[in-house]
């Protein structure tokens, strides 16, 4: 038995193409204590699974709460005078619009409105001392983040960009999220979807986002080391969570509909490509002021040629990242970005990029797995419904 | 009486008579993790001892099952399709995949018995 050539983990990096030593996050040894599984991803030793199993952490995250150590993201806060109008220059995304104590989810563009990175872009504060000095708070992607703190300190030059070495960043994700954070750190019950709260203040602050990678209600804590560790242990105390690993971390996003950055989107995507229209601000389609805003604006008014879509298959099958995408007379149309089996689905799903005219919700289309036609269906994203919270009833 | 023979690549072999009953070993289904498919032969293929004789998907990959001897497939696991967890929860008996009539006994002396097999997950662990 051994792995299929075209088909071996896209989660895993080959050890040979880094020569240096793999880092590990805060959580190590408590991820070495819990019998994980632990593989190299993005430069770290992560855990892929605990000895749960892939199946049965996403489904536990889905009913009551699991735990993820994401601490090997890219954390930073960049500051500075008009800093969101500023970052406005790399991205897409409405900035200037963003309230204190709101989160964004945009994207780097380079010159051809191509993806660099997503991240989430937080206005921790917005001003300073009365004058315009203003705090985002970004998280970018672990594979991504060398080359993303590069491009800000390259194009930003006049901003400040602390990043956050010594902070672990917590996923704890699922129904019971916010009961079971509340025993831990005031004031998060009642927080909005996409807002983030400040507990305490310099160097051992807390900041404490509501959202996440799964389609779940869920919480992200980024914190400092030490204390990070601890929280995450009495986090793990209460019955009613489980650790979780970057296996179950991909099942879960891809039920939800949600890109991995280096597979969904790359270099070769636009946001509009994407699907990630709804991301790009009302403002920034008519003003630009962003790499490739020309590019962008003219598949927003044409349409792109091609789109992501998500594919679910009549058969229990998987068709995996690279599989070819043809109609069901046999033209090759596009290909699978990200796929797997979905356990809350209980089927196989996928989502890849098909040439515009098949992206129709419900368009029959053949993956093509091992010389054999799969066939499957356009369907519409997220494969789960989400379950963000929406706040207390009127 | 039937005797497990093992390959190096963790398939075994459960030979009974002139048929042999394959399937993955315990240590094989604990490094795939859950098994979400199986994709079998069809029932009267040639296989040769080497050759994949079948695909199994685990959430994370696809992993190729090589036959450990040559000969016929004259059955598949069928239950499979409807419960490949069978594959993790119990390799050896629910979680079957194929029998092969085997067409050179001596291919089975080139496999590992039951202590050499242990002897060789001890060397790889």
């Amino acid at each position: 038995m051994a792995p299929c050539s075209t088909t071996w983990d896209p989660m895993a990096e080959s050890l040979r193409s880094s020569e240096l030593p793999l880092k590990t996050t805060p959580l190590h040894a408590l991820h070495v204590k819990l019998g994980a599984r632990l593989v190299p991803f993005a430069g770290y030793h992560m855990p892929v699974q605990y000895p749960t199993g892939i199946i049965a952490e996403h489904l536990h995250t889905r009913r009551r709460a699991g735990l993820f150590d994401v601490s090997h993201m890219g954390q930073a806060v960049l500051s500075g005078p008009q800093a969101a109008r500023r970052l406005e220059r790399l991205v897409p995304g409405d900035l200037q619009g963003l309230a204190q104590g709101r989160i964004r989810y945009t994207q780097f563009l380079d010159a051809d409105g191509n993806i660099l990175d997503d991240l989430m872009v937080t206005r921790l504060v917005a001003s300073l001392d009365g004058r315009d000095t203003e705090q985002l708070f970004l998280v970018v992607n672990a594979a991504r983040k060398a080359d993303d703190f590069a491009h800000l300190r390259e194009h930003l030059p006049d901003l400040d960009l602390a990043i956050l070495e010594d902070h672990a960043l917590l996923a704890l994700q699922g129904p019971v999220a916010a009961e079971v954070l509340a025993r831990h750190l005031a004031g998060v019950a009642d927080m909005p979807f996409m807002s983030m709260r400040t507990i305490g203040a310099g160097h051992s602050r807390i900041h404490v986002s509501r959202s996440g990678y799964t389609g779940e209600d869920g919480f992200e804590v980024s914190i400092p080391a030490a204390e990070g560790v601890a929280l995450a242990e009495r986090l793990l105390d209460e019955p009613e969570v489980k650790p979780i690993g970057l296996g179950a971390r991909d099942t879960l996003r891809l039920e939800a509909g949600l890109c991995l950055y280096g597979h969904d989107i790359d270099r070769t995507t636009t946001p509009v490509e994407a699907a990630l229209s709804w991301s790009i601000g009302r403002r920034r389609r008519i003003e630009g002021g962003f790499p490739g805003d020309e590019r962008v604006r003219l598949q927003l008014d044409h349409g792109p040629p091609r789109l992501r879509i998500g594919l679910r298959l009549e058969g229990r099958a998987p068709a995996r990242e690279g599989t070819d995408i043809a109609t069901v007379e046999g033209v090759i149309v596009g290909k699978v970005t990200s796929g797997g089996f979905g356990p809350s689905v209980d089927g196989s799903i996928a989502m890849g990029y098909v040439d515009a005219a098949h992206a129709n919700v419900g368009t029959r289309l053949h993956l093509m797995v091992r010389g054999k036609a799969l066939p499957a269906i356009v369907a519409s994203l997220p494969f789960v419904p989400t379950r963000h919270f929406r706040g207390k009833p009127a | 009486m039937a005797e497990f023979r093992y390959t190096k690549e963790h398939e075994y072999i459960k030979v009974d008579g002139d048929t042999g009953v394959v399937g993955i070993t315990d240590y094989a289904q604990g490094q795939l993790g859950d098994v979400v498919f199986v994709e079998l032969p069809p029932v009267g293929k040639q296989v040769a001892k080497g050759a994949e004789a079948a695909v199994v998907e685990s959430v994370k990959a696809a992993s190729e099952v090589y036959a450990p001897v040559s000969g016929e497939i004259v059955a598949v696991n069928d239950e499979l399709e409807a419960a490949p967890a069978a594959v993790n929860q119990d390799p050896a008996g629910r979680g079957w995949f194929l029998k092969i009539k085997i067409r050179d006994r001596a291919e089975l002396d080139g496999l590992m018995d039951e202590a050499a097999y242990q002897d060789y997950l001890a060397t790889i662990s």
